[in-house]
C-alpha cells in the first residue's frame, strides 16, 4: 500500500490541488483533508499548503491554526507525524508555537511572486534527505507576509541547534538571516516560504530550468515513510 | 453590556514595514516633524459580562491566545466604565 499524504484544504487555500499533485507524483496516494474534520484518515505525513486560510483575517495563519483538523494535526505533530508547511501552511505552523518566529509584511510591501534560490542547509529531516548538504534549488516564492522574524535568542537557536533549514542565497523580503524555511528539533516539523510544490516537472516549473528542484522535498518523505 | 479595549503594537524590537511606509510618506506631504512611525490595531470588545475583573482576565486571555501574536506582538487591555459610550 504507497504512503499516504494529506493535504488540508482551509476555506482561502490555493495551493491544495499542486500539494496533491505534488504527492501522486512521487508514487504517494494524496489524501485531501478538510479543515472542520478532526480525522486525519490514516495519513502518513501532512501538507499545509499555500493560499490565504480563512482570509489571512487578524493575521496569516492566525485562525487556521485553531480549525479542527489543527487540533488533531498539533497532537500528531508532536508524537512525531511529519509536517510540511508551506507559505500560509508556514505561517500556521509558526501561529501553532510548533515553530518558532513569526511572519511579518515583505520588507517593500509588495506581494513578491518570483523563482528564488535556495540553499538546503539542512538535510536531516523526514522532508530534506533528497537533497544534498547545500544543495542549491530554484523554487518560486508567491506571498506578501514572508518576512520571518524571531528575536536574537531565537534566532541564534535556530542557528546553533542546525535547524535553519534553507536560506534565500539573494533575501527578497528582508527575512531575519535570510531564512526561508526552518525545522523542529525532531526533524518531522518543517516550514518552508517557497513552494516546492510548484517545481516539480519542467512543463509547469521555473523557467528556463531546472523545473524540478521542488521535487526532493516530496520524494525524500516518501522515502523517509517507506522506511520508517 | 460592558466594553473593553485591546491594543496590539509589535514589540519595539520588531521591524515595522507598515509603520516605516507611512513614515516615509508623511514627509511628502508636508508633515517634516515626523521622527517615527509605528502601526498597530485596536479591539473594540463588546461582553454580556459586566465584573471588571472578570472583564480584564477574560480579555486579556483573548489577547493572549488570538488577537495578539505574542511572539512579536505587545497587548493592552483597557476596560472601560460601565457608563461610558465612548470610543477611549
Amino acid at each position: 500500500m504507497p504512503a499516504r499524504i494529506g493535504v488540508v484544504t482551509f476555506p482561502g487555500t490555493l495551493d491544495d490541488r499542486q500539494a496533491l499533485r505534488a504527492a501522486a507524483a512521487v508514487g504517494a496516494e494524496p489524501v485531501a483533508l478538510w479543515h472542520k474534520d478532526r480525522d486525519l484518515h490514516q495519513v502518513d505525513a501532512v501538507v499545509l499548503p499555500g493560499g490565504f486560510s480563512y482570509g489571512d483575517y487578524l493575521r496569516a495563519g492566525a485562525i487556521a491554526r485553531f480549525s479542527p483538523v489543527m487540533d488533531t494535526i498539533i497532537d500528531a505533530a508532536r508524537d512525531g507525524l511529519p509536517v510540511l508547511g508551506i507559505c500560509n501552511g508556514f505561517q500556521v505552523l509558526c501561529e501553532t508555537h510548533l515553530l518558532e518566529g513569526a511572519m511579518i509584511r515583505n520588507g517593500d510591501l509588495h506581494f513578491i511572486n518570483r523563482d528564488v534560490t535556495l540553499r538546503i542547509e539542512n538535510n536531516r529531516t523526514a522532508w530534506t534527505s533528497d537533497y544534498e548538504d547545500g544543495a542549491e534549488a530554484v523554487i518560486p516564492i508567491k506571498n506578501v507576509d514572508g518576512r520571518f522574524v524571531a528575536d536574537e535568542p531565537t534566532l541564534d537557536a535556530l542557528e546553533a541547534e542546525g535547524r535553519v533549514l534553507a536560506r534565500y542565497v539573494a533575501n527578497p523580503n528582508g527575512a531575519a538571516r535570510d531564512i526561508a524555511g526552518i525545522t523542529n528539533a525532531a526533524g518531522n516539523v518543517v516550514g518552508l516560504m517557497p513552494h516546492p510544490e510548484y517545481a516539480i516537472d519542467d512543463l509547469t516549473g521555473p523557467h528556463p530550468g531546472p523545473g524540478t528542484d521542488g521535487l526532493p522535498f516530496f520524494t525524500s518523505i516518501l522515502k523517509s515513510l517507506v522506511s520508517a | 453590556m460592558a466594553r473593553v479595549l485591546v491594543d496590539v503594537m509589535l514589540k519595539p524590537e520588531i521591524l515595522d514595514p507598515q509603520g516605516q511606509a507611512v513614515q516615509r510618506a508623511l514627509p511628502r506631504m508636508g508633515f517634516d516633524s515626523v521622527t517615527n512611525v509605528r502601526q498597530g490595531k485596536r479591539f473594540e470588545l463588546e461582553l454580556a459580562d459586566a465584573d471588571p475583573a472578570t472583564l480584564r482576565a477574560t480579555a486579556e486571555q483573548m489577547a493572549e491566545k488570538l488577537l495578539a501574536n505574542t511572539v512579536i506582538e505587545d497587548f493592552k487591555v483597557t476596560v472601560l466604565p460601565a457608563d461610558s459610550s465612548e470610543n477611549a
